[in-house]
């Protein structure tokens, strides 16, 4: 099996969660996934552009596209804001030929053209629609039979549903998700059913108030722990600054004493391939991860 | 007809002489053209007779009926039990849309959610002449602006969906009074837009407390995406330079900032200028993330490739003032 896809980086893998950058290059590698980054993209916003300026924040996502397209690769995210924002810029603009039109005025000034011809994944998604769970099953190496490990989805991949439905075959339950509790599955690890795994954490109002996210992010992280979790997982990295950085804040906030390593998704995957702690960048995480 | 066997899990609490709630469990079978409201209803003729729960106009309109069933809001006279099935299995759970205000059964003391839509003047501002001599129009393109917005039937679902205000910050607006605010925001013949937006700008209670996670637009049984009104709603209060400037609005502004520098996040940059002095606060997480090498310093700050093509649309592209 031969995949190829450009990766949209966005700025956390590049910053402050670099273990998620490594453990994406590592997993794909131990995959045969062929990743090629998408070094002239911009950030995509986080939602916040978009408050301020929502032309502007289609016009930077479109152009992030259309280096996806130029490349005429599938283009993947490891962010489920990324994701979003990518995701609704191009719903938008290929829904409304109008709007298409006036962003590609702009694009045009710089001698790019969105055109709308390729796909925008999570890269968990691709992975379980293009690869499939059964042939990374086959991959295992170090199953992880002994852990009980929560999966923290992170609102932005699974809603709104219709955006999350337009853009993967899986066709993933807003209320009752399962992708990455089936891919812990494959995994041989054991998925911690809590009320929590298809919360919010609280990340975009980190600033203004914080004491809603903390309370948030804290909230999940009991619920987990209180569920015989021995470890969380989530697909998003700014969950993971909340869940992982910010956690002592939110044991705090809570009133409870919190310390449970919370990994991103390709290092879980890596620790099953059998990738080494160096190569998943485990010493970047706050929250020790003891598991290995 | 075909039928399908379900076991129900129904909350019950009576606030006047119960000290805790219970569940009852009840089985049936449900044809394909059952609604949650009728089954609602069988419940009390079949079941029991005290079974409490607000139902009036059966059509979608008066929203009235909402529950949870399994945590999702559901508009019970809209909903058909198959599709619950289908999301969720054959046991199903009904609660109330929130349990911490129940007063019987399903029913819920909803004064939480009318004082806060009370709060954003809901109804139209605007001098009217008594003695007309045409009709007031409104054409078709600013009617349009309201993007439906008009159609909400207050049943709550949103609300009780939002995490903030069931878990994190009570006083919190929530997206029904935000999008009752929009709906007149967005109004062509209304005079107190700006009023509305001072009030939609506060800190603690307005759309900067929204965390985006669109529950709200998943709850919604009209299907007016909650979330893209908030959206707007900040995009409003830069318009009309409302907006106070705070480390809410810094934040929005700031994005646009390190992008025309880098393309990406400077993330250090846009706390310190979101922040301003505050920024020290911040100061023993930063030195936790630094110890893990977390923490990018300014001389080896990543930049996008091709910025000068950034720097350019965002001087050709750029809408909004600050």
């Amino acid at each position: 099996m031969s995949l190829k896809y450009a990766l949209y980086t966005g700025c956390t893998a590049r910053e402050s969660t670099p273990e998620l950058l490594k453990s994406t290059m590592a997993v794909a590698e131990k995959l045969g996934i062929e990743l090629v980054l998408l070094d002239e993209a911009s950030c995509c916003g986080a939602s916040h552009l978009q408050d301020f300026d929502d032309f502007l924040s289609l016009v930077l996502n479109a152009r992030n596209i259309c280096y996806a397209e130029k490349l005429e690769l599938p283009m993947i995210t490891i962010c489920n804001t990324c994701q979003l924002n990518t995701a609704l810029t191009k719903k938008r603009l290929d829904e409304n030929p109008e709007l298409k039109e006036r962003v590609n005025e702009k694009l045009g000034e710089v001698g790019l053209e969105y055109r709308g011809t390729v796909s925008v994944r999570h890269f968990l998604y691709a992975l379980i629609e293009d690869y499939g769970l059964e042939n990374i099953k086959k991959k295992v190496t170090r199953p992880l039979s002994t852990i009980n490990i929560a999966p923290f989805y992170g609102c932005h991949n699974i809603r709104p549903s219709e955006l999350h439905h337009h853009f993967n075959r899986t066709k993933e339950s807003p209320y009752m998700p399962t992708s990455l509790d089936d891919l812990i599955e494959a995994l041989e690890g054991n998925s911690v059913d809590y009320e929590h795994k298809n919360r919010c954490c609280g990340f975009h109002v980190d600033l203004q108030a914080p004491k809603t996210a903390n309370r948030l992010s804290g909230n999940a992280l009991v619920d987990a722990i209180d569920n015989n979790a021995d470890v969380m997982v989530t697909p998003c990295p700014l969950c993971h600054l909340n869940l992982d950085v910010k956690q002592h804040a939110a044991a705090k906030e809570v009133g409870r004493e919190i310390n449970l390593p919370v990994l991103h998704l390709p290092q879980l995957i890596g620790l099953a391939l059998g990738c080494t702690p160096e190569e998943l960048g485990l010493n970047h995480n706050v929250t020790d991860v003891t598991l290995v | 007809m075909e039928k399908t066997k379900v076991t129900l899990n129904v909350f019950r609490f009576n606030a006047e002489t119960d000290y805790l709630p219970h569940y009852d469990t009840i089985e049936m079978e449900v044809s394909k053209d059952e609604v949650v409201l009728d089954v609602l209803n069988r419940i009390k003729w079949e079941h029991d007779g005290s079974f409490t729960y607000r139902r009036s106009c059966r059509h979608g309109i008066c929203g009235s009926c909402a529950i949870k069933v399994n945590g999702r809001s559901t508009l019970a006279c809209k909903e058909r039990m198959v599709d619950m099935i289908e999301l969720f299995g054959n046991e199903l759970t009904f609660d109330p849309v929130s349990r911490s205000r129940a007063i019987k059964d399903m029913v819920v003391d909803k004064s939480d959610f009318w004082k806060k839509h009370d709060s954003v003047i809901p109804y139209l501002k605007a001098d009217i002449d008594e003695h007309p001599e045409s009709e007031n129009i409104v054409p078709p393109q600013e009617a349009e602006k309201l993007e439906e917005a008009d159609y909400c039937i207050q049943c709550g679902c949103c609300y009780y969906a939002c995490p903030v205000v069931n878990e994190a910050n009570e006083d919190y607006f929530g997206p029904a009074a935000l999008v009752k605010a929009y709906r007149f925001t967005s109004d062509s013949r209304d005079s107190a837009k700006k009023e509305r937006l001072q009030i939609v700008d506060k800190l603690s209670v307005g759309v900067w407390d929204c965390v985006k996670c669109f529950e709200c637009t998943q709850a919604c049984p009209k299907e007016l995406d909650p979330m893209s009104k908030i959206t707007k709603l900040h995009n409003q209060l830069f318009e009309e330079g409302v907006a106070e400037n705070n480390v809410a609005s810094r934040h929005a502004v700031g994005f646009k900032k390190s992008i025309e520098k880098h393309g990406l996040l400077d993330e250090g940059m846009l706390v310190a200028y979101s922040e301003g002095c505050a920024v020290f606060k911040h100061v023993p997480e930063a030195l936790a993330m630094w110890k893990k090498g977390k923490i990018v310093m300014p001389w080896d700050m990543p930049k996008s490739k091709n910025l000068d093509e950034i720097k350019k649309l965002i001087k050709i592209s750029s809408t909004a003032k600050f």
